[in-house]
């Protein structure tokens, strides 16, 4: 009911909110004193709440660090928990500021929906996870004809399913929740064969069924999944400064400025270094972007670079364990690569 | 009437701007201004917010490819369909779980509410109880209750329950046998046709005769016997052009055969099972209403209780029924947008997922209000046809 509620809302707020959500989102967050961030209800690694109720995973901590640019406190941020079927339409009416959701960039969302993607904080794919002891023998996609299959609806993920399955020439039953926990608890109880995600979200999942153990993730990736923040479109100053604090988070591992030594690196004999952490003399760069000269400084101190965010929510540093692949940086053989601060 | 018409002159006499008439006019004219600017503004400023955030519009996008699958269709649907036709999908089935709650619905009420008024305590008691236990919890946990309770602990499809005439039960739902119609089979169809019409006219002919002579003609079973037998004489004549196709275990499931999905199952037990404590008391108040001087007056001729409750009785409790037992429809077809709690891809849930997909927030919204509206409208019209039909007839 829910996401009815939102869109019914969201319509509303499109016909009567006559012009607020085209004042500078910067100057309205600045206002409130807050940024309002759009997270999954719970995926782990990503957005879900600790056992003290504070949202941890990486689309957590990077609007913390888009707090910290903006406000230098990484703790201004409020979470608003959303569906796959709300999340747009709580963009499009202004009630978050940015979606920061596993979302998949997509040129529809990106045209049609009226969002700007600001890069892509987690590359993806998306995989199929079975239940070994239940089905044994089965060790790849292609055998999964006529099964049933758990998938979350209204995603790429439900998209690449039917296409997938399609091109292969297989049967397959889809069994559609809206709601994260309502397809985990479907797939627990054994409603379905198989569970379909992006790999990162199945590890995830894994760990919060009953017996782990007993489920594999199936060597086959069949899409693209690259996940990242967007924002509303028509205000590119507050898209500007959401870009670039992940573009700065980059450049701080790649500078290898870190959580532990940023104080440091501040008297640092390298110039890029320095210009990076706003040392130069005379610099303009942060405030040119709409908020202080030292606002990398505030985002390494608030969440550390991106490799730090990596390890410590979805890498070494966490249960899932999950290598770095193709996220490493560029200099790395990853894909993440940033634009020169300058 | 003169003093009337004195009263209604009077005021014109006054001035202009105290005549009641040009004042109630002036307020209605405003308030019709008032609310065509405010559809108006809210309208204009739709369209220009979804300009300015350069969100596309109209509804171009039903005829899209809808790219997703759904896992209950009645009419044939794959990831190649249009949005448009996604929907449909959707409306059909809200129809059919709709429909079939009611008429289920309707049954257990009526004997429940019947139940209620027995002179036997424990059925009268546990009417009592059913009612208002069934009555004070709210649908979804009904629904849940169904899914999660009943259907989701029944064995995996690898231990399914074996029913008889090859029907199986396991957690992903319900299996039996679909009949393959083979050459010739249209014979039984028309049979079965020639049968129901025969029975109606035989009805009619005992009522008339019963009306004219008194005398009693055995309908029912002449009727069974022309609506069961007919169609079984075609199927001998036509060379048993009947077979069926089984369920037979696979690797993941049970295949083939006729299944009924556990999410489809629990909407619609639940809501049968729900509206159903609502429909008892609607009829039991319906009964009561009746005056006991009616029930006594047919006793004294003669009438046997049976044929009190259903010559006396319940037609004069029909059209006290009829107008609550339309809105508890209209609930309960309402009430079936629930099924997106447990994935059955109704309109809502499925108008939900092309919302998604699209990002047409306005527009889905919008469909889904009018189809609704439509719905209900309908059931409505429909209703109030059937209250016309019975309400008392003066002469």
């Amino acid at each position: 009911m829910k996401h009815i509620a939102i869109g019914i809302l969201g319509a509303a707020a499109l016909g009567l909110v006559a012009s607020a959500a085209s004042a500078a989102t910067l100057d309205d967050v600045k206002a409130k004193g807050f940024i309002q961030c759009g997270v999954s209800t719970g995926l782990a690694g990503f957005s879900a709440p600790d056992d003290k109720g504070d949202w941890q995973g990486i689309d957590a901590d990077f609007c913390r660090a888009v707090a910290a640019a903006v406000f230098g406190d990484g703790t201004k941020v409020k979470f608003t928990p959303l569906s796959a079927k709300e999340r747009f339409t709580a963009l499009q009416s202004g009630e978050i500021d940015i979606l920061s959701r596993n979302t998949t960039w997509t040129i529809n969302r990106d045209t049609a929906l009226g969002l700007n993607f600001v890069g892509v904080t987690y590359y993806d794919g998306q995989g199929f996870m079975i239940n070994a002891k239940k089905l044994p023998g089965v060790n790849s996609a292609l055998q999964l004809s006529g099964a049933a299959v758990c998938v979350q609806s209204g995603t790429t993920t439900e998209l690449n399913l039917a296409d997938y399955f399609k091109a292969n020439k297989m049967e397959y039953n889809p069994v559609v929740f809206e709601k994260l926990d309502e397809v985990n608890a479907a797939y627990d109880a054994g409603r379905c064969d198989v569970y379909t995600t992006d790999q990162s979200g199945l590890y995830g999942i894994r760990l919060t069924l009953g017996a782990p153990a007993d489920h594999v993730v199936l060597p086959e990736i069949i899409s693209k999944e690259p996940l990242g923040p967007a924002v509303r479109q028509g205000d590119d100053q507050w898209y500007h400064i959401v870009k670039w604090t992940y573009f700065a988070m980059l450049q701080a591992e790649e500078l290898g400025i870190t959580q532990a030594n940023v104080e440091e690196m501040k008297n640092s004999d390298s110039p890029e270094i320095k210009r990076v952490l706003g040392q130069e003399a005379d610099t303009k760069i942060g405030t040119d972007l709409g908020v202080s000269n030292d606002w990398v400084v505030n985002i390494v101190k608030a969440v550390g670079n991106y490799g730090e965010m990596f390890e410590r929510n979805v890498g070494s540093g966490s249960p899932l364990k999950i290598a770095r692949g193709i996220n490493a940086l560029w200099t790395k053989g990853g894909l993440q690569y940033a634009p020169p601060i300058r | 009437m003169a003093s009337q018409e004195i009263l209604r002159e009077e005021p014109s006499r006054g001035s202009f701007i105290n005549d009641p008439k040009v004042r109630g006019i002036f307020f209605q004219a405003v308030v019709v201004i008032v609310l065509v600017a405010l559809v108006w503004w809210i309208v204009q400023n739709t369209i220009d917010n979804l300009t300015r955030l350069r969100i596309a519009s109209g509804f171009g996008f039903l005829r899209g490819r809808a790219g997703f699958d759904i896992s209950d269709s009645a009419i044939a649907y794959s990831s190649d369909s249009t949005y448009g036709r996604a929907i449909l999908v959707g409306f059909i089935n809200t129809l059919i779980v709709a429909g079939a709650g009611i008429v289920t619905a309707t049954i257990i009420g009526f004997i429940l509410g019947i139940g209620r008024l027995s002179h036997n305590w424990l059925i009268r008691k546990i009417c009592m109880v059913y009612v208002e236990v069934f009555r004070n919890i709210p649908p979804l946990l009904v629904i849940f209750f169904w899914y999660s309770g009943v259907l989701s602990v029944l064995p995996p499809p690898r231990e399914s329950i074996n029913l008889p005439f090859g029907s199986f039960l396991n957690q992903r739902g319900f299996y039996f046998l679909r009949p393959i119609w083979g050459e010739g089979s249209w014979l039984i169809l028309v049979a079965l046709l020639l049968g129901i019409a025969m029975a109606w006219f035989v009805a009619r002919k005992a009522r008339q005769r019963q009306m004219a002579t008194g005398q009693q003609f055995p309908v029912f079973w002449t009727s069974a016997a022309l609506i069961i037998g007919l169609p079984l004489l075609a199927y001998a004549l036509s060379g048993f052009p009947l077979s069926f196709d089984y369920p037979k275990q696979s690797t993941f499931n049970l295949t083939g055969g006729f299944q009924v999905k556990p999410e489809f199952l629990s909407l619609y037990l639940a809501l049968s099972f729900y509206t159903a404590a609502f429909i008892a008391e609607i009829v039991r108040a319906g009964i009561m209403g009746v005056s006991k001087g009616q029930t006594e007056a047919a006793g004294a001729l003669g009438l046997r209780p049976g044929s009190i409750l259903r010559l006396v009785v319940i037609p004069q409790a029909m059209r006290i029924v009829i107008p609550p037992l339309t809105s508890q429809y209209l609930n309960l077809t309402k009430n079936s947008s629930l099924a997106i709690a447990i994935g059955y891809p109704d309109l809502t849930a499925t108008t939900g997922t092309v919302l998604n997909q699209t990002g047409q927030a306005i527009e889905c919204v919008l469909i889904m209000m009018v189809v609704y509206l439509a719905l209900s409208l309908l059931t409505s019209v429909i209703m109030n046809v059937v209250n016309a039909r019975m309400a008392l007839v003066e002469r």
